[in-house]
Formats: C-alpha cells, sequence, structure tokens
C-alpha cells in the first residue's frame, strides 16, 4: 500500500515531494537518497542484556565526595512495539528501509486523514503492563500532545495524558555480584501508550540537533512516524549509574521475553532518557534535575549517569550549585561525557486535550483474555483454587505463559504445565525458595517437559540458600583463597568487593540469596581492618 | 414507491433547460421500464400555474430517464454545464469544475447502449465542498495554504458516491476550512446567493447550497460543524441534512472541529437528501468515530402523501424551541416558523413549545470547542510536507511565515482563541468547562426528544444579509449560528427544509426549518420532511437567477 500511495505522489506535481520533505531555501530538489547510516553500522546486540561497565572504571574523584552526596535518577524508556504495523495506521515498519517507504497519508499526517488505533497495541500495553506489576486503567483514553517540529507530521503526537493505560507498578531486579549484588525494588510511576515520530536526516551542509534552530537543509524520513511506542516512566530510585542500567537491562530483557519489542537499543527500538540530580545527604529536597539523551547501550547509560553525578558532585562541593542547569544533556560516547544540548526554557506547554478521532480506550475486552477463552480461565481457576495469589497467577498466565503459548503456537490444554504446579512454584517464589529468575527457568522446563517444581528443584539443586552460616563458609573460602585481594581491599581498594561478591555467587553455583551474602561479605572484609 | 414519482401537475418545477427534449418531465408511477409519458400527455393535464407542484427527487428523475433512453447522459451532463457556465460568473459557486464530466457522461452511455447495470446515482452531477479530498482535483479547503493542493485520495464519501455511479462535477466553495457563516472568508473568491447576489449564501458551505439552488448540480456533499450545512441551506432555499455524528465516514474530510464535524447533504428535496445520505453513510474503518448502526434505505420509507388522509403526520409530538422564536429573532423568521408549524398542526401532528434552558450556552461551549480543536487540526499546515511553504532563513520563521501567509484572517483568530483556550492554566476553565456544558446541553436534548418526537426551530435567525454586511463584526456572524451549534455539540441529526419566505431580493428570501431528532432518526426527519414539502402548497423554491431558464424550458 505504502509504495502505490508512494507512487501517487510522485505523479502529483502539487505535492511538495513528500518522498522526502526537505527544507532547502534555494534547493527544493528534495529526494534523499541518503542510506540510513545506522542501517549499515546497527549490529544486534547479544539476546542477552549484558552490561559491560568494569566495575573499577568510576573515578576516585567520585568516591571522594559521593559519600556526602546521594543521587537520584530516573528513567523515561521508549520500547518500540514490534506490532506488523504502526499504531494509527496499515504501514509496516522495517528499520532501515529507504527514507519515506513506509508511508502514507495517516502517518504523514496528510489533511483528511485519520488515526484508527491498532488493537496490537493495547495488547502489547497490557501485557507490559501486568509483567511490571501495574494496575490497569480500564478506560483510558489518548490525548494530543502539541508542538512543531519537522519530525512530527500533524503537528500533535498522539499519546496519553492524564489517564496512561498502566501505572503503579514495579521492577524486581538483582544486581550482578560483581557490583555489589544485591536485589532491588524500582517503583514504575507509568506506563502510556504513543506514536513514535520520523527522523530527521543529515545532509551534507548541515548538521542535525534538537535545536529548534535548525540548518535548512535537512530532510525528514517520515519511516518510523506513527510506530507505536510505550513509554515506561520510572520512579526516581536509582542512586547509581549500575543501578539504572540493571533496570534498563531488565525491562529489555522484559519485553523481548513477552515478545512485544525487540528491544535493540542501536536501533532505537529501546530509548533511555535519563533524569540526574544530587542533593547533598540528608536534604529531603532533590537538587536541579538534568536529562540526558543518546544513550545507545546499557554501559552508555551507566557511564553516563556516573559521570553526570561526579560533575553534578563537583559543581556542587566547590560551591557552584547554580552551575548546575535543568537542561538536556547529550552522552558523548567519543569523549566520555555530557554536554549541553539544549537548555530548558521554564515548562513546555503542550496543550494536552483528548484525541477526538479516536473512541475512548475500555480494556474491559483485552483484560478479559482470561474469561474470553475458556480453557484460559479454566486454568487460571484452577490455579487459583491451588491457593496461589490471585495476582501474580494473572501475571504469569498473561505474560510468560501467553507468549509461550504464542510462540510454541499452543493451546493451554496442550502445555505440559498443570494448575497444580503453577500454584506451587508461584508459592516457592514468593516464599523465597527460589529467586524470581530461577522460577522463570523451571517455568519453561514446566511447560515444555512437565514434572513438579519440587522434583525440578531438588533434581537442578535450584533451592536458594538462605542459610547465613552456608554463606558464611563460602565466604570465608573465597577470602582465604585470595589473600592479596583482601589486602588491597583493607588498604583501600573498596571497589574490590564486588569481586569477591562474584567469586562467592560462583561458589554457590549461583545460589546464594544476593542480600545475604553481601551482607556477610561486608562484615567479613570490614571486620578487622 | 416513492411518491416523488407522481405524476406532475405543473411544468414550472422543471429545473432543465433542454432544448430538445424535455426528457425530465417524464415521470410516471409505474415501473422505470414502462412507456415513457410524452410532453403532450403532461401539458393536457396541467393545472393553473398558480400552484406549484412539490419538490421532486431529481436523482430518480435522472435514473428513470436515463435508462428509458429518454434523454442521454451527456445531453443531460451538458444541459448542467451550460447553466452552471451561464450562472456561474455571477454566483462563483465552484473553485473548480472537473474537465472529465462529459466524458464520464459518455462512459455511462456507453454501458446504458450496452444494457450494463449502472449505480443508482448513475449520471448524478454531485458538487463536491473543497474541504472535501478528491484524489483527481484540487482539494484546497478554500485556503490559500494549501492552493494547488491535490489529495492522493478520494474521502470515503466521495469514492461510496463514484461507486454508486455518481459524477462529482467539481469543488465548491466555503469559508476557509470551513470556518465563517458567509463564504466570504474563502481565500479566492465571495459566492453570491442565488436568490439575490447581493447577499451571501451562508456558510461555510455556501458554495454546496448555492450550487444545488440554481441548478448548477443535482445534489452536493457539505460540512457541518456548527450549521455550516444547514445556515447556507436555509439561505438558499434547499434542503440540507447534517446527520448524526458518526454516521457518514469524516474519512478524507479537512479536519476543523474533529469532535463536531460531520459531512452533510444537498438537494432540491428531501428525498434527494436522503437518497444521497443512504449512499455516503455507513461504518468506514478509515474512521474509528463511524458508528456500525443500520443504515436503511431512506429514500424507499417515503412515503407517498394520498389525499385522501388529511392527517399523514397524525399522532407526531414536535416540541417548538422556545428559546428559537424569541428575542433577537427576526420577527419574519418567527412568523414563517409559526406558520410552519401550523402546517404540522394541520398535518396531524401535536405542537407544543418546550423550552431548552442551556439552549444559550451552546455558542460560546461551540466556539470554545471549535477553535480548540482546530488550533490542533489545522498544526499540520506547516508549510513542511506539502502546501505552500514560505522561504525563509530558519524553521521557526519557516512555520510562522509559511501559516502567517498562507491562512486567513477568520483562521488566523480561531487558531489562536483555541491555542489560548487549551493552555496551562486555562484549560479547566475553558475547554473543561465547554464539554462540560456540552454533556449539560445533551442531556437536555434528550430529556426534549423523550418528550417529543423531534424539536424544530428556524435553521438561522434571519435570512440572507448583504455580502459584508457582518464582515468586521464577527460576533455578530457568530451569534447567526445560535440555531444550529447546539445540535452539533449534542452530535443529533437535523434536517433544514425551505418552509416559506420573508421579503428581501427580486423575490423573497427562503426561510429553512429545522427539525431536530434523536440520533440515528434520520429516517424520521426524511419522512415528516418530505410530507412537509409536499403537502407545502404556494411556494416555489427556484430562486429568480435561473427562473427564466426554467421558464424557457416550457
Ligand atoms: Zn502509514
Amino acid at each position: 500500500m505504502a509504495s502505490t500511495i508512494f507512487r501517487n505522489f510522485q505523479a502529483h506535481p502539487f505535492l511538495l515531494c513528500p518522498t522526502t520533505a526537505l527544507f532547502g531555501r534555494r534547493s527544493r530538489v528534495l529526494y534523499c537518497t541518503m542510506r540510513n547510516p545506522e542501517s549499515q553500522t546497527a549490529t544486534r546486540e547479544k539476546q542477552q542484556p549484558q552490561i559491560k561497565v568494569s566495575p573499577h572504571t568510576q573515578n576516585n574523584r567520585l568516591d571522594k565526595f559521593s559519600k556526602d552526596y546521594d543521587a537520584v535518577i530516573g528513567i523515561e524508556t521508549h520500547v518500540q512495539l514490534s506490532t506488523l504495523t504502526k499504531a494509527f495506521c496499515s504501514c509496516p515498519y522495517d528499520y532501515g528501509s529507504p527514507p519515506n517507504t513506509n508511508v502514507c497519508p495517516i502517518c504523514m499526517g496528510l489533511p483528511g486523514a485519520l488515526p484508527v488505533l491498532n488493537s496490537k497495541v493495547i495488547e502489547f500495553a497490557v501485557k507490559l503492563g501486568l509483567a511490571l506489576n501495574c494496575k490497569l486503567s480500564l478506560d483510558s483514553k489518548f490525548d494530543r500532545k502539541q508542538y512543531f517540529y519537522p519530525d512530527l507530521p500533524k503537528g500533535y503526537q498522539i499519546s496519553q495524558f492524564d489517564v496512561p493505560i498502566a501505572s503503579g507498578g514495579y521492577i524486581d531486579l538483582d544486581l550482578p555480584v560483581e557490583f555489589g549484588g544485591g536485589h532491588r525494588r524500582f517503583g514504575i510511576t507509568r506506563v502510556h501508550m504513543e506514536e513514535d515520530a520520523g527522523k530527521l536526516l543529515h545532509s551534507e551542509n548541515g548538521s542535525y540537533s534538537q535545536e529548534i534552530a535548525l540548518p535548512l537543509h535537512f530532510a525528514v524520513d517520515l519511516n518510523r512516524a506513527g510506530v507505536p511506542l510505550l513509554e515506561i516512566v520510572s520512579e526516581p530510585e536509582m542512586r547509581t549509574g549500575i543501578e539504572a542500567a540493571e533496570y534498563a537491562a531488565e525491562l529489555q530483557r522484559l519485553v523481548r521475553y513477552l515478545g512485544v519489542s525487540n528491544g535493540n537499543m542501536q536501533e532505537g527500538s529501546l530509548r533511555c532518557d535519563v533524569n540526574v540530580s544530587v542533593r547533598p545527604l540528608g536534604q529531603l529536597q532533590f537538587g536541579t534535575k538534568v536529562e540526558i539523551k543518546n544513550l545507545n547501550s546499557f554501559s552508555s547509560v551507566s557511564r553516563a549517569i556516573d559521570f553526570e553525578i561526579s560533575r553534578q558532585v563537583q559543581l556542587l562541593s566547590q560551591g557552584q550549585g547554580d552551575r548546575i542547569l535543568q537542561e538536556t544533556r547529550q552522552w558523548e560516547e567519543g569523549a566520555q561525557k555530557t554536554v549541553t544540548m539544549r537548555k530548558k526554557e521554564g515548562l513546555a506547554d503542550y496543550r494536552y486535550f483528548p484525541e477526538p478521532d479516536l473512541p475512548a480506550v475500555s480494556l474491559r475486552e483485552d483484560v478479559l483474555f482470561l474469561a474470553n477463552d475458556i480453557y484460559v480461565a479454566n486454568f487460571f481457576d484452577a490455579t487459583i483454587a491451588k491457593g496461589a495469589d490471585v495476582k501474580l497467577a494473572t501475571n504469569w498466565i498473561m505474560s510468560d505463559i501467553a507468549a509461550f503459548m504464542k510462540n510454541e503456537k499452543l493451546a493451554i490444554s496442550e502445555v505440559k504445565l498443570t494448575p497444580q504446579e503453577l500454584a506451587e512454584l508461584i508459592a516457592c517464589i514468593k516464599g523465597g525458595t527460589i529467586s524470581g529468575k530461577i522460577g522463570k527457568q523451571i517455568l519453561f522446563e514446566l511447560l515444555a517437559k512437565g514434572g513438579t517444581v519440587k522434583g525440578l528443584i531438588k533434581e537442578k539443586d535450584l533451592v536458594q540458600i538462605v542459610d547465613p552460616v552456608e554463606i558464611e563458609k563460602m565466604v570465608d573460602k573465597v577470602l582465604a583463597e585470595n589473600p592479596k585481594q583482601l589486602e588491597q581491599y583493607r588498604s583501600g581498594k573498596t571497589k574490590l568487593q564486588g569481586y569477591f561478591a562474584g567469586q562467592i555467587m560462583k561458589v554457590s553455583k549461583g545460589k546464594a540469596n544476593p542480600g545475604l551474602l553481601n551482607k556477610i561479605l561486608l562484615e567479613k572484609l570490614n571486620a578487622n581492618s | 414507491m416513492l411518491s416523488t414519482l407522481q405524476t406532475p401537475r405543473s411544468l414550472s418545477r422543471f429545473p432543465l433547460h433542454f432544448p430538445s427534449k424535455s426528457f425530465l418531465l417524464h415521470t410516471s408511477t409505474k415501473s422505470l421500464s414502462s412507456e415513457p409519458v410524452t410532453f403532450a400527455s403532461l401539458t393536457d393535464q396541467s393545472i393553473p400555474t398558480t400552484t406549484t407542484l412539490p419538490p421532486q427527487s431529481q436523482i430518480l428523475t435522472i435514473r428513470h430517464s436515463l435508462i428509458s433512453r429518454q434523454v442521454t447522459a451527456t445531453e443531460l451532463v451538458q444541459s448542467y454545464l451550460n447553466r452552471l457556465r451561464i450562472t456561474e460568473p455571477q454566483l462563483k459557486s465552484f473553485l473548480h469544475v472537473s474537465d472529465t464530466v462529459l466524458r464520464e457522461a459518455h462512459e455511462l452511455d456507453k454501458k446504458i447502449n450496452n444494457n450494463e447495470e449502472v449505480g443508482p446515482l448513475a449520471g448524478v452531477l454531485v458538487g463536491v465542498k473543497d474541504n472535501i479530498c478528491t484524489a483527481d482535483m484540487p482539494s484546497t479547503g478554500g485556503s490559500r495554504i494549501l492552493e494547488g493542493y491535490r489529495p492522493a485520495f478520494d474521502a470515503t464519501a466521495v469514492r461510496k458516491i463514484k461507486e454508486l455511479g455518481g459524477i462529482v462535477v467539481g469543488k465548491t466553495n466555503l469559508d476557509e476550512f470551513g470556518m465563517g457563516s458567509t463564504t466570504e472568508s474563502s481565500a479566492f473568491q465571495v459566492t453570491a446567493n442565488p436568490w439575490d447576489v447581493s447577499r451571501v449564501p451562508g456558510g461555510s458551505s455556501g458554495g454546496s447550497a448555492a450550487a444545488v439552488s440554481a441548478r448548477q448540480c443535482v445534489v452536493s456533499l457539505g460540512s457541518d460543524t456548527g450549521g455550516s450545512v444547514r445556515q447556507p441551506a436555509s439561505f438558499c432555499g434547499v434542503v440540507g441534512l447534517k446527520p448524526t455524528y458518526g454516521r457518514v465516514s469524516r474519512f478524507g474530510l479537512m479536519a476543523y472541529a474533529s469532535s463536531l464535524d460531520v459531512i452533510g447533504c444537498f438537494g432540491s428535496s428531501v428525498a434527494d437528501a436522503g437518497i444521497l445520505l443512504h449512499a455516503i453513510s455507513g461504518h468506514d474503518r478509515l474512521d474509528a468515530t463511524t458508528s456500525k448502526q443500520d443504515v436503511p434505505d431512506f429514500a424507499s420509507q417515503l412515503v407517498s402523501t394520498n389525499s385522501s388522509e388529511s392527517k399523514p403526520l397524525k399522532g407526531l409530538r414536535v416540541g417548538l424551541i422556545r428559546e428559537t422564536v424569541d428575542n433577537g429573532v427576526d420577527t419574519g423568521v418567527i412568523s414563517t416558523i409559526r406558520a410552519a408549524a401550523s402546517h404540522l398542526e394541520e398535518l396531524g401532528c401535536f405542537v407544543t413549545e418546550v423550552t431548552l434552558p442551556s439552549f444559550s450556552l451552546g455558542l460560546p461551549a461551540y466556539y470554545i470547542i471549535a477553535s480548540s480543536e482546530s488550533s490542533s487540526n489545522l498544526s499540520r499546515y506547516d508549510g513542511v510536507r506539502y502546501g505552500n511553504q514560505a522561504v525563509t532563513d530558519d524553521l521557526n520563521s519557516l512555520y510562522g511565515d509559511s501559516r502567517a501567509n498562507g491562512f486567513g484572517s477568520e483562521v488566523k483568530m480561531r487558531v489562536l482563541m483555541g491555542t489560548y483556550a487549551l493552555s496551562a492554566g486555562y484549560y479547566d476553565a475553558y475547554y473543561k468547562r465547554a464539554q462540560q456544558v456540552r454533556t449539560i446541553i445533551r442531556d437536555s436534548f434528550k430529556a426534549a426528544l423523550d418528550q417529543n418526537d423531534i424539536l424544530i426551530s428556524p435553521a438561522s435567525p434571519s435570512p440572507a444579509y448583504k455580502i459584508g454586511e457582518k464582515k468586521n463584526d464577527p460576533l455578530a456572524m457568530y451569534a447567526g449560528d445560535i440555531m444550529t451549534v447546539n445540535v452539533n455539540l449534542a452530535g443529533l441529526p437535523a434536517l433544514v427544509i425551505p418552509c416559506g419566505f420573508v421579503e428581501g431580493g427580486p423575490a423573497g428570501l427562503p426561510v429553512g426549518l429545522q427539525m431536530i431528532s434523536a440520533a440515528y432518526d434520520e429516517g424520521k426527519l426524511l419522512k415528516v420532511g418530505h410530507i412537509f414539502e409536499q403537502t407545502l402548497e404556494n411556494y416555489k423554491f427556484v430562486p429568480p437567477l435561473i427562473a427564466d431558464d426554467i421558464i424557457t424550458s416550457k
């Protein structure tokens, strides 16, 4: 369809060459043949998120001051949904297609065109919302967020303002032991649906920036315009770059697992904007918030935040706190620093109002997925009857089990998992016998091969080690085997804690409770110093 | 069978001028394949010219004439084009006239000669308001910013008309993007009222109303956001139908105020408006706000008025909205509407006055909602992807200059008002409050329509006024929308039919009666309207501009 329209457009001389809208003062020859540079360089990230940050890279200057300051970090993540078509039209979105080939009157914002919601967007939003333990808004709606920018064809973005589809959730994660380990729960403020904007393309004689004072020679590629996004806003609860990066990595794992997005950061399918502020320890009021963009990997998330914290701490400690401005900064990968991108001039007024072209979003039908499929409903009921927590059972069935059924093209009656075992699994995680991560491993075994939770835990020896005495033995063993590192630690190289934790976790075959492990390790490390 | 096929009683109603054949005189109550009635047989039974014939369905007459081969599509089309050519210099109803009309008629003749099926709108010339997209013609919305713009697609309503055999004769003039009540704020030309060319045709669908009034086309499409079909229908003495919000797809209609906009129909008879509505109605997968409600065959439900039945509307409860025949309304208009109410009583209706206490709240609520939505909808006209682009040094000036040069003053005023109303700190006081008023208005209509089958009112507080008269007094012009905006806020259907005249111009100025029903009850409006027009005696709604033309045809 897109290509037909594309040809139609070309046939009409009155249209200002919509194949690529380009500003040109003198030149109105606008067709852009440029290949998207990213399409040539993009490499797929490994399937499992990995954060390639050495725990030893943080600089000492930060260490010196950081104990007097407290960093507050919140993340806005945009996840591009892997629906077959865009959010409001039937165009496909293929990353790397030539500019303006995946477009139609609707996503180009032509006069008279109207949006029609792709119901998959809601389905994906519900899945992610539930997986993030959010409360769903059964009656939600779309709003228009209004601003002028060349990559925004309608002059407004269809988004959600005051009634996001999901809100008030959290994400649980275990920090890798080499970064100190430990369990973390970060609040999710909201998840809302919106459409992506197009892209500005570089031209030979002008670089592109988000500044409104654009050079006049640039082109707009609208392939991405109208692609569905979920924006996930975290509570400002992270304290370090590592925590933020782990949060993002967990989100990536989740969206891939649910099958709602490929989560590829380099292609921009998962984009993190980070807000960082720093305040003296004990101060309740937040410091001035700085937003960081252009973070293309988890390691850049981590490093950019740590750089920004140290920059702000340094300014504060030198009494130059007033030089911390509310602004958007860009992470420069080459220079390994953040630089000013644009200053915020007061609050932007987006003049939100309810989108009149789209009916209100009622989730009743989507949530009734459980009730609609009578077999799934029976399975759910049976699981609850075995004493499983209702909310957890909903989450497991709606997200992981539904995703498995979809991927394997199985009906609920064909999976090997029984309601009895699902209830058992939920109880084991809730009771701390196994971690959530291991629970998911077991789930897939159960779905594919059957068996019992207890049997698998025993067979694979997966029970989490929560006995402090047992952990203490492992700690002692590792400390004894690494006297040189222990000496370095005690002479001030405290970063080595991560190293020890990693060794201990290895010894425990990944089963040690990370919280306990770190607590005992710290006690031992600091005991005789 | 449609009563509109009844044997005509007079020749004076026939609008078409055919030097060789008077094909439109051939109407018959018999089946379409029956022997054509000859000119002679009609003249024989003509009755004194003081009595005029009720409006006929031009669409059915054309179909009959084409299929019975009394006239060719080419001849038919030629006659309309001739009249269009003659009247257009004075009226200026069209911004663009199609150059393929004759070719399409020729194709149709070939089909008819080959005995191929032809659609129900075959040979029907349709005028399309220029804010409705047509793939093969310019579509400017009456705005300089879209000068020369040709859409890549047909609006759903246009597509349906074409699929049923209708021929789009051209694009009609309008107030820029539908913002106005006189068609004077078109960026390109001012359209004149066929009843008095020194007066406005109303607006914003003034071109579509004038074109049907002057028989430049058979029927036309308009759009109605706050009365833009009904008020010009009243000013030009034609039938105007505003459907229920959601009945007709808005896909391809350049959005003014999305929650209020509907595509509506003009015709010279109620039957034609109903046939056109039937053609364009229905759920559209390209417009999420369209309804899945069934679309009845409106025209087939129009009952024949039988002289033996003296009270064809017996028992129908009609509420005359008191606030619409009150202070500030032209006395001639009030007396015409009261006479129409009496006529309904004579037909058996039970007419009472009803009050809609929230009536006066409609106007300010309407202008806030409409201007707010328009400020958003018109953001896309930025000169970036299509339309006129300013030549500038930087992006801000590109936006600023393209819009400053491209938009007219009425559009700028509404965009500014809407931007203001949606701004942080004002949203609750204006937009949100206007939406609350809207709910109140909807509820009060519902209460009134629980008590009554239909509500009636004037379509405008005055007849057509002089060109330029209100140009510098926007508030006076806005006040003229008082009769119609409430209906849009409530999303209800309304039908305007000419019901009488007041003094003015060379032959008097027509006055329209507005009838309002519950949502999706257009069928009821059309039934009542049809009986009303068939029984309204002594009025002839053919404007003086073309009266000579029609007399000549005798
Ligand atoms: Zn598209």
